[in-house]
């Protein structure tokens, strides 16, 4: 996929002025933070088991070649096969490779952010075969011609008028209206979808240790039917999301779903371990797995392994002002939010991001209900550092710090700076504000300034102890 | 007890009246309060713009004026965190320096929980009258739990009623220079918190940083509100709010 990030003012303004992603968006908000505000409040050792989730994690990425080479071996002794793919473009390469050797001519898929990632789909098109995206969201999008604008919810940026016209356009009329109409024409035209498919691809919301179990977890059993039906099952997953048993998979499962869709649980979870057996009633004839680095162990080697512990819930862009204005679009690349706002430069790289670091008021709101408690905006604030560092920032902003770092370190001259400010925003205020301001005209063309006073509290007070 | 009085850059510039207003609330329950005349900026604009050398020179100086004080108060969330929080990993790579950044640290106090937790006080000489909302400023609320503080003293004041908007711990859209780099995105949250203020039809929204003061006011007004007062919480506690 095309890393656009760095149109990410451009397309946020976009994004403000579009009224039917405003009323989305506003709808989505609504939702996600009261329910998952409901979950949390409802069990009363949430918080420990955010911490717990934390710790094991930790666990897992400290000791992740040995549980992910456990994850191979039992993967392999249950029939499977683990591909190890280093790069975007070693993953598209596996997958193809085992999609044109069984002559596939349609392929089914579960929902999965590390295919758009890779940029599977494309790849997949371009080869000839046809690609079904199963999760309604994505089926809507991928009607659409768009990307996934949410990690768990791709198409939130749609309204209902929106997923009419297109399900309209794409099947014929009549034209459905309410949602469980949608909902059973989409279901009515993948059906047969799943019967014809040649591979099923799916994610891996955790890949099980100790029994070489990928497991999904969906609201619609899409995925079920993706990876029972299809001939052959492929799993893409990031080399992050191996646990050791599957005693560890439930306590991520009990914050996933409260988290992300402020369910108790998701409607579905499933596990598949290896292709079907010769007593199985169903299930593919071949099971592949495909783990993704892509610049995954670059990030547990430094400053950024925080990152890794991830379960991709999306409650960070739920809670996230910058994210409820703009929506997902806007970042440019596959990763919205705060998450992204870190992933995108680390895997895209910090020249092909810059905005998204920046874009963020630090209020914390992200880190206080992330699952896994990552530390996003100090996270965001290290990548500004890096920015600073390798001299990305914008040279105009570099020279004001300096400057600003010469009188800030001397107080007299700073002082008599704040003096001669003081007085002269007080004189150009009127009625207490200042509505114009030439240099700070990007503050004061959408609010007003409040005008300061006219003395510093400094000069004040020391007059004061002056006279006394 | 000698309490140092940490103004911080923007009410020194833009609102010294804070600033005496802490001075009051602090003298008046008894502190010493001592206002080191060299203080300037805590650095926090330059932590978050990634600029690490700037704000350890800051860091640094400031841990220097406020050397040999029983405590350290100051007026807003942002700063009173950036010292509790940041400044230990702003000096993380010099262990002296790291040593006494953490003992700063631990003498640094917001000033509505300085006043709760340590000085416990049980009146205040503020006798506003009218309703109020409370803005709990992000930095406060997530890096020092300043939640229950702001709303216990208010509760000391019997000319006060206190009506909780919708999403009072959503941020304001200041964010430092975030309003102004993006300053649509940021113009788009503050109107969302605006709508909330508005909601309670409360004769001020109140709040403890200067920064979102600065903004949510601006915005108010640019949206036309002219009667809805915006006040620190220290002015209304110390009366200093006319």
């Amino acid at each position: 996929m095309e890393i656009r990030s760095n149109e990410f003012k451009g397309r946020a303004v976009f994004a403000i002025h579009d009224a039917s992603l405003q009323q989305a968006l506003g709808k989505a908000r609504e939702g996600f933070v009261g329910k998952r505000a409901q979950q949390a409040a409802e069990l009363p050792e949430f918080e420990q088991l955010r911490e717990e989730a934390k710790a094991l994690k930790n666990h897992i990425l400290d000791h992740l070649d040995h549980y992910l080479e456990r994850y191979e071996q039992a993967v392999t002794a249950a029939g499977g096969q683990v591909h190890w793919a280093r790069d975007a473009e070693e993953a598209r390469t596996i997958i193809l490779g085992i999609c044109k050797r069984v002559g596939a001519k349609t392929v089914t898929k579960g929902k999965s952010m590390v295919s758009e990632e890779i940029g599977l789909n494309e790849a997949l098109i371009d080869e000839g075969m046809e690609v079904v995206e199963t999760d309604l969201g994505e089926y809507i999008i991928q009607l659409a011609h768009e990307p996934p604008s949410h990690i768990i919810a791709p198409a939130v940026h749609k309204t209902k008028d929106q997923v009419s016209d297109l399900f309209e356009a794409a099947h014929g009329g009549p034209r459905k209206t309410t949602v469980p109409e949608l909902v059973d024409e989409a279901r009515r035209m993948l059906r047969d979808k799943y019967f014809r498919a040649d591979v099923g691809i799916t994610g891996g919301n955790f890949l099980v240790a100790e029994t070489g179990s990928s497991m999904i977890v969906t609201n619609e059993g899409n995925g079920d039917l993706t990876q029972t039906l299809a001939k052959v099952h492929i799993v893409t997953s990031g080399i992050e999301r191996v646990v050791p048993t599957l005693d560890d998979a439930t306590l991520f499962l009990r914050l996933l779903a409260r988290s992300a869709t402020g369910q108790e649980t998701e409607t579905y979870t499933t596990l598949s371990t290896g292709p079907r057996r010769a007593d199985d009633l169903d299930g593919p004839e071949e099971y592949h797995v495909v783990l993704v680095d892509n610049g995954r162990s670059r990030m547990l080697a430094g400053r950024f392994r925080e990152m890794l512990r991830c379960i991709r819930c999306g409650a960070c862009m739920n809670h996230c002002p910058v994210y409820g204005a703009v929506g997902g679009h806007a970042y440019g690349w596959v990763y919205p939010g705060p998450m992204g706002s870190v992933l995108t430069p680390l895997i895209t790289g910090l020249d092909n991001a810059y905005d998204l670091p920046n874009a963020c008021t630090l209020n914390g709101r992200c880190a206080s209900v992330c699952p896994v408690k990552i530390p996003l905006p100090d996270l965001l604030r290290e990548l500004r550092h890096m920015q600073h560092q390798q001299e990305i920032t914008p040279a105009m902003q570099r020279r004001a710090l300096k400057l600003w770092r010469f009188a800030a370190t001397q107080p007299r001259l700073y002082h008599a700076g704040e003096r001669i400010a003081a007085r002269l925003l007080a004189a150009i205020g009127r009625k207490g504000r200042i509505r114009r301001l030439p240099l700070a005209s990007a503050w004061t063309d959408v609010r007003d300034l409040p005008a300061p006073a006219g003395r510093t509290f400094l000069e004040l007070w020391q007059g004061k102890r002056g006279k006394s | 007890m000698r309490v140092g009085l940490f103004v911080t850059c923007l009410v020194d510039l833009m609102r010294p009246r804070i600033g005496f207003a802490a001075l009051r609330l602090l003298e008046h329950a008894g502190c010493e309060v001592v206002v080191p005349a060299d203080q300037t900026c805590c650095g926090q604009p330059a932590w978050n713009a990634g600029d690490r050398a700037t704000s350890r020179r800051l860091a640094l100086k400031l841990i220097d004026e406020f050397d040999g004080l029983d405590y350290v108060v100051v007026p807003s969330g942002s700063c009173a965190g950036m010292i509790r929080v940041h400044y230990p990993e702003v000096l993380r790579d010099d262990a002296v320096a790291r040593a006494r950044a953490e003992a700063l640290a631990a003498r640094t106090f917001e000033l509505t929980d300085f006043l709760v937790n340590v000085l416990r006080i049980e009146d205040v000489p503020g006798g506003f009258r009218g309703s109020v909302t409370y803005h709990d400023s992000c930095s406060g609320l997530r890096e020092l739990g300043v939640k229950a503080q702001p709303r216990a003293l208010l509760g000391l004041m019997p000319g006060v009623e206190l009506r909780e908007m919708e999403a009072a711990e959503a941020c304001c859209g200041f964010g430092g220079a975030f309003a102004v780099k993006f300053a649509g995105i940021s113009t788009e949250i503050a109107t969302r918190k605006c709508r909330s203020i508005e909601a309670t039809a409360a004769d001020a929204v109140v709040l403890g940083d200067l920064g979102c003061m600065l903004n949510i006011e601006g915005r108010l007004r640019r949206l036309g509100d002219e009667h809805t007062r915006v006040l620190h919480i220290a002015e209304i506690l110390a009366g200093e709010d006319g």
